[in-house]
């Protein structure tokens, strides 16, 4: 029987397969940072390890760090302590590392694919549950705790039990209006945040081959809202291209042999998936949460929905308990409701097409009165792309703040956080209960929604703004 | 790793679904570089409602915390286990968990145990009835007794004989040092290197 393009990557990568045990998987490339690396260094001076394979890791500096002042001691001792620990260890154990200021620092997983060295057939691990967004290359990548970090530092492998296998199909091409978060979104309230869980995931089908590699590290990145181990995407033409000539991407003789080897990674014909789930492209729209997880979303046209409504007692317990956190009453429409703050950046959204397309929408608008709108490019050199294609102008003269990269507030390790009480339209992965800051109140929504949300002020999508004259803004915002 | 055997205490029931690791631990205390302290910071916002459950006078030194599903959704974070268990906690029951929390707690010795939604919903009324009631998680059997509830739980052998034994898994994985070196050896040359030679 043929075999799902996971298999084969993890079929390549097995050490060891022995009666009884979880297979030794070999790790291609372990990414680190600062939140999750301090106790695994720590482990490793305790039991007088050292690092395995240090020319198969790379750190970088991300979720603790500042966006604006950079150049200024870290305020917050706590996170200075942390990012000191992780230059220390990185040079105690020789680990190559992009601090805060460095060309190549940013979010952990919008570096490892700009270098090149996210790559398909690869294993690729981080501890970080966002690393299911290198599986946009074919790699196999998935988030991993502090104890594994140890391990694939010390031994480069980790002993994996086995997984199942999903197929996610989009059949057609989606609509002008729909983006890859959109169609997200819509993937996970269809298989719930729990609904992926043992499985890796494969997106495929017309649509997601059309997507760019941008967009399909964004569906990938969202797998784990899913529950699911890892997303996948077969490599391809598109993959090829993003590939070729990246830092870190093989040359010559390598690269035809790359590319040959690449072109297997494949799911054969006959192989048969766990389960399979189909999703219609030209059925999907503009999509946004009103929730407190993931799974908690709609189309932007929609309504929040009346918790009475869920069959599923603790889905309707936890509808309830979502309302009552996000201030919200079954029946409102989603474009009535207000945001203070809208957040465009993250691992999901912070790359240069997501910015592009914000910007797209933001030229020549200016953002709402009383709405801050931050925008956080995921890495240094998306940055510097954006300004030469002068996207930093057009941001800052509509009004929003242009910041320096890092993870931001998406999780508000640093300054960057929502006020008790204060909403955000954001293009990160989680509405958790307090994820942006305490007391806040997220909703999950794509670069262009967001940015049409910064110039009405409620949550509305591109094409609201045509008719924004014409239009008066809905009643109650 | 401390080992595993069987533990007997009063538990907490918490009636919510999808209790993600940002509600187990917020992001704040992330930037700790220790394995410890983190018992303050357990379902801080939660915690601020002085009827919390476990802000409950009764519940006090309980260590079987029982779930809703998909308890240890989002992040990858450990420290949510870490946090679990510098409160006391021993050991987690839910109906599903997810994975990467799951693989972070059987790696720090904190049980998490699957049971049918049905059977927790029964642990929840006895538990709530009589917040005395101690709850036995029992490894070694692979069961789980209540008063008037006795099921057993399936945990696949390998994990269970680590925990049994409190095995350290880099210490297993070393002794196939010589696997790994064989599989390095036959990694192509096209595969990516973070330090060039």
């Amino acid at each position: 029987m043929g075999r799902t393009l996971a298999e084969k990557v993890w079929d390549d990568h097995v050490v060891r397969r022995a009666e009884g045990e979880p297979d030794l998987l070999y790790i291609d490339l372990h990414l680190l940072h600062e939140v999750t690396s301090p106790q695994a260094f720590d482990g490793l001076r305790k039991s007088g390890r050292r690092v395995r394979r240090t020319d198969l890791t790379i750190a970088t500096e991300d979720h603790n760090t500042p966006t604006i002042d950079i150049d200024k001691p870290i305020a917050d001792p706590v996170s200075r302590i942390q990012l000191e620990t992780l230059r220390k260890n990185c040079a105690e154990f020789g680990v190559r590392l992009h601090p805060l200021g460095d060309r190549e620092q940013g979010v952990v997983h919008v570096v490892g694919p700009q270098l090149g060295l996210t790559q398909p057939g690869t294993t690729v691990v981080c501890g970080d549950s966002h690393t299911s967004t290198h599986g946009a290359f074919g790699a196999l990548a998935f988030g991993i705790g502090t104890s594994q970090v140890e391990h694939v530092l010390a031994t480069q492998t980790l002993p994996m039990a086995p997984f199942r296998t999903m197929a996610v199909t989009v059949r057609g091409e989606l609509p002008a209006d729909v983006t890859a978060k959109d169609l997200i979104l819509a993937i996970i309230a269809r298989i719930g945040t729990g609904g992926g869980q043992g499985y890796v995931i494969e997106y495929r089908g017309e649509a997601i081959e059309k997507l760019s590699m941008e967009a399909r590290m964004t569906i990938c990145n969202m797998s784990i809202e899913a529950g699911a181990r890892a997303g996948m995407i077969a490599p391809d033409e598109t993959t090829f291209a993003y590939l070729r000539g990246r830092d870190h991407a093989p040359t010559g003789a390598d690269w035809d042999a790359a590319v040959e080897y690449w072109r297997t990674l494949r799911t054969d014909d006959d192989a048969v998936f766990d389960h399979e789930v189909v999703i219609e492209a030209a059925e999907l729209a503009p999509f946004v949460t009103w929730g407190t997880n993931p799974g908690q979303g709609v189309p932007l046209s929609a309504a929040v929905p009346d918790p009475a409504s869920f069959a599923d007692p603790s889905e309707r317990l936890a509808a309830e308990k979502a309302l009552e956190y996000m201030g919200l009453s079954a029946g409102q429409p989603l474009r009535d409701i207000a945001v203070d703050t809208v957040f465009v950046g993250s691992c999901t959204n912070g790359r240069i097409e997501d910015l592009r397309s914000a910007a797209e929408v933001l030229r020549g608008r200016r953002v709402a009165d009383g709405v801050r709108m931050l925008v956080v490019p995921g890495s240094v050199r998306v940055a510097l792309q954006a300004v030469e294609e002068g996207l930093d102008k057009v941001f800052t003269e509509a009004g929003a703040e242009w910041r320096h990269a890092g993870c931001s507030m998406c999780l508000g390790m640093n300054p960057d956080q929502l006020k008790p009480g204060e909403r955000s339209a954001s293009t990160s992965n989680r509405n958790f209960e307090g994820r942006q800051g305490k007391g806040g109140r997220t909703h999950l929504v794509s670069p262009q929604v967001a940015a049409a949300t910064a110039v009405t002020g409620h949550l509305a999508s591109p094409a609201d703004l045509s008719d924004l004259t014409s239009v008066p803004t809905p009643a109650g915002v | 790793m401390e080992a595993f055997t069987t533990h007997t205490g009063r538990a907490v029931p918490l009636r919510r679904s999808n209790v993600d690791t940002d509600q187990i631990i917020p992001a704040h205390w992330l930037k700790k570089v220790t394995r410890d302290g983190f018992e303050d910071g357990l379902f801080e916002a939660w915690r601020r409602d002085p009827e919390f459950v476990l802000n409950r006078p009764e519940r006090a030194g309980a260590t079987v915390l029982i779930a809703g599903p998909d308890f240890g959704t989002g992040s990858s974070r450990e420290h949510a286990v870490w946090a679990l268990q510098n409160y006391g906690f021993k050991a987690v029951i839910s109906s599903r968990f997810a994975d990467i929390f799951r693989g972070n707690s059987l790696k720090n010795g904190l049980l998490t145990v699957i049971l049918d939604q049905a059977v927790v919903e029964r642990l929840w009324e006895v538990v709530e009835a009589d917040p005395g009631a101690e709850v036995t998680v029992d490894l070694v059997e692979r069961v789980v007794r209540a008063p008037g509830v006795e099921t057993s739980f399936e945990l696949d052998e390998n994990s269970r004989q680590r925990l049994l034994e409190g095995l350290d898994d880099i210490s297993l994985t070393l002794r196939h040092e010589d696997e790994i070196a064989a599989h390095e050896a036959g990694r192509p040359s096209h595969k990516p290197r973070t330090l060039v030679p």
